[in-house]
């Protein structure tokens, strides 16, 4: 009977350890895949090339391009516009559910909050051509709707759901004892948010809102069908922009294997790869100082 | 007390541990079911075939497939878009039977196929008429080609150069994996696109797009505008086209016009196989040309392709040449 036991509990405890193994081996595993394709991209086209402001163009008329500088101010324009609405919305919301709103609204909000991760992202983008670029055309008097702006909007919904769980989380993990001086110093509610429980959150909240802009940037279909895939170099929030992650989309499928377009391809995913890992990556040492702090 | 409690739990461990085997049992049952499944269906020996490319081919295709498996019910026929370089790359790749384009090869894409021992076979099975539309507001109504040409390239900005409502004019196409970009690439413009053209991710999304921009012209296929029943779709404006500026402008909707070759901008729809089809493939392929395929062609906004339209693609672009042509049409049956 214990061997039995035994051999079950050593059964489970390896296999645990084979799953976090496998997660492990294959972002390894990707990271080298996308290392190793991109490395011969740049062999190819050039570094500086690959990263200047030149077109993209890889199945051109005449000379193929491979410029993804204007694809970086794409996914650039459309990324910070997403985090200027969704930063201050997300944690003016998670103030309002934690600190403010009386229980019977949270628990009538933190559904819905957390309903909104759950919209498929081409559901978004279909809103994005019907509704939000039309309007946005309306308002801003342009012929389309169809540019930066229209991608930020979105992005900031799909990211929102991140932001304001996370951001929640944080305004909990304030300390009662902060608040509870600060009323005691004879300071009222308004006070006490603005000039303690918000400093006391300040890096958790950036935590919060860099894991939504990492969300944000990787986010592919929502932008592909509602910013207009324009290559050229964004002017502005009006402008029709093509992000990277569109880029990879569109072309991957008609690329034939071992061209220098497939490769740059790649290359576009290590980018965007790096690019997200760091966001990630900084966001965790941010949280993890915070939960030091906090012991 | 002590004692029944760890029995309780001794008794807890006893019973679950025949729940998992029964799970166990029920997945391994599933697994069977699914696997004699799988072999019923090779028993009844239906053959598959697998079509992928262009976006204007699909729904033609499509409707083609249908009528064909009607016919014969041991051919499945699956058909997937996604643009003529997906569909030749596929091929190419070895994960498609057949590419439906709506362009012809690159030379890159033959050298290509010369380097992987794949024999390319072209089959001509219908023709697309390429329809520009703009939005009733610009004020146009007809456009030589090269002004087309300078449109889309960017050098024209401004609508008032073309004699239209003065505004910017917007640029609406497809992505680099259409047949349609190419074609209107190499036939319109001779150069590359502008950078400001919003690529679409497919045809109904430009008509949408220039039915809302009081500024847009855009590309489609005839069929998109053309309906099965004759009617003409409303809410944008078919532009009358001049092969130059001395010629009448046409309009595509003029069906003597398509096939003289009046209207400059007319392209054979090819599909793409790997050597010369058999069984039930060049089956399907020969009910493509038969007359209820010719029908169904016609019914769906598509002209049955004619000899003199081959001849002139081909004097046009001499790289498909390299590609043997198959003809279904006077092949005798």
């Amino acid at each position: 009977m214990t061997s039995r036991r035994y051999f079950w509990n050593r059964f489970f405890e390896k296999s645990l350890a084979v799953s976090a193994f496998v997660s492990i081996a294959t972002l390894l595993g990707i990271f080298l895949l996308l290392a190793i394709h991109s490395w011969r991209a740049f062999e190819r086209i050039g570094l500086g090339e690959f990263f200047s402001l030149n077109a993209w163009n890889p199945a051109a008329y005449d000379t193929p391009s491979y410029g993804i500088g204007a694809l970086l101010l794409g996914t650039a324009l459309t990324t910070l516009g997403a985090t200027a609405i969704a930063a201050p919305i997300g944690v003016g919301m998670a103030f309002f559910l934690s600190e403010i709103a009386p229980l019977w609204l949270r628990n009538l909000l933190k559904p819905i909050v957390e309903l909104m991760a759950a919209v498929p992202s081409v559901v978004m983008g279909f809103v994005g051509i019907v509704l939000v670029g039309p309007f946005l055309a309306r308002v801003f008097g342009l012929p389309n709707g169809l540019n930066a702006l229209n991608g930020s909007i979105l992005l900031a919904f799909m990211a929102l759901p991140t932001v304001i769980s996370i951001s929640e989380d944080v305004v909990q993990a304030v300390p009662r004892a902060y608040k509870e001086a600060s009323y005691a110093l004879g300071a009222n509610r308004w006070e006490t948010l603005t000039r303690v429980t918000l400093p006391a959150c300040y890096s958790g909240l950036l935590a919060a809102i860099m894991l939504g802009v990492g969300r944000a940037i990787g986010e592919t279909m929502t932008v592909l069908m509602a910013t207009g895939n324009a290559t050229a170099i964004p002017q502005g929030f009006f402008s029709s922009v093509r992000t990277i992650t569109a880029t990879v989309a569109i072309e991957m499928g008609e690329v034939p294997t071992g061209t220098t377009h497939y490769y740059a391809l790649f290359a576009c995913a290590l980018v965007l790869f790096l690019i997200t890992l760091t966001i990630n990556f900084a966001a965790e040492r941010v949280a993890a100082r915070l939960r030091k702090r906090g012991q | 007390m002590k004692m029944t409690k760890r029995r309780q739990k001794a008794r807890q461990t006893k019973k679950s541990r025949p729940d998992t085997w029964a799970i166990f049992g029920r997945l391994l049952l599933l697994v069977g079911l699914v696997m004699a499944g799988s072999t019923c269906h090779q028993m009844r020996s239906v053959e598959r075939i697998t079509v992928r490319g262009s976006d204007t081919e699909v729904n033609l295709v499509f409707r083609l497939a249908e009528a064909y498996m009607a016919e014969d019910s041991a051919v499945s026929v699956s058909i997937a878009g996604g643009g003529s370089g997906v569909g030749i790359a596929a091929l190419l790749n070895g994960k498609t039977d057949v590419a439906n384009s709506s362009r012809a090869l690159t030379d890159k894409e033959i050298a290509l196929a010369r380097q992987r021992d794949i024999r390319l076979v072209a089959h001509v099975f219908a023709a697309d008429a390429l329809v520009v539309v703009v939005n009733p507001a610009v004020g146009v109504d007809s456009l030589t080609l090269e002004q087309l040409g300078r449109i889309y390239a960017g050098e024209i900005r401004d609508w008032a150069e073309v004699g239209g409502r003065p505004g910017r004019i917007s640029l609406y196409g497809r992505q680099s994996n259409s047949g349609t970009f190419v074609y209107f690439r190499e036939r319109v413009l001779g150069r590359d696109f502008s950078p400001a053209l919003k690529q679409m991710n497919g045809t109904a999304q430009i008509v949408e797009s220039v039915m809302r921009d009081p500024y847009g012209i855009g590309y489609v296929g005839l069929g998109y505008v053309a309906k099965a029943d004759g009617s003409i779709r409303q809410g944008v404006r078919v532009v009358r086209l001049k092969a130059d500026a001395k010629r009448r402008a046409v309009s595509p909707l003029e069906e003597a016009a398509l096939r003289s070759g009046e209207y400059p901008l007319v392209r054979p729809l090819y599909q793409f196989t790997n050597g010369h089809p058999s069984g039930k493939l060049k089956a399907f392929f020969q009910f493509e040309a038969s007359p209820a395929g010719q029908q169904l062609i016609l019914q769906n906004g598509y002209l049955p392709p004619w000899p003199d339209m081959l001849a002139a693609y081909h004097a046009l672009r001499p790289a498909s040449s390299y590609v043997e042509t198959l003809n279904y049409y006077t092949e005798k049956r």
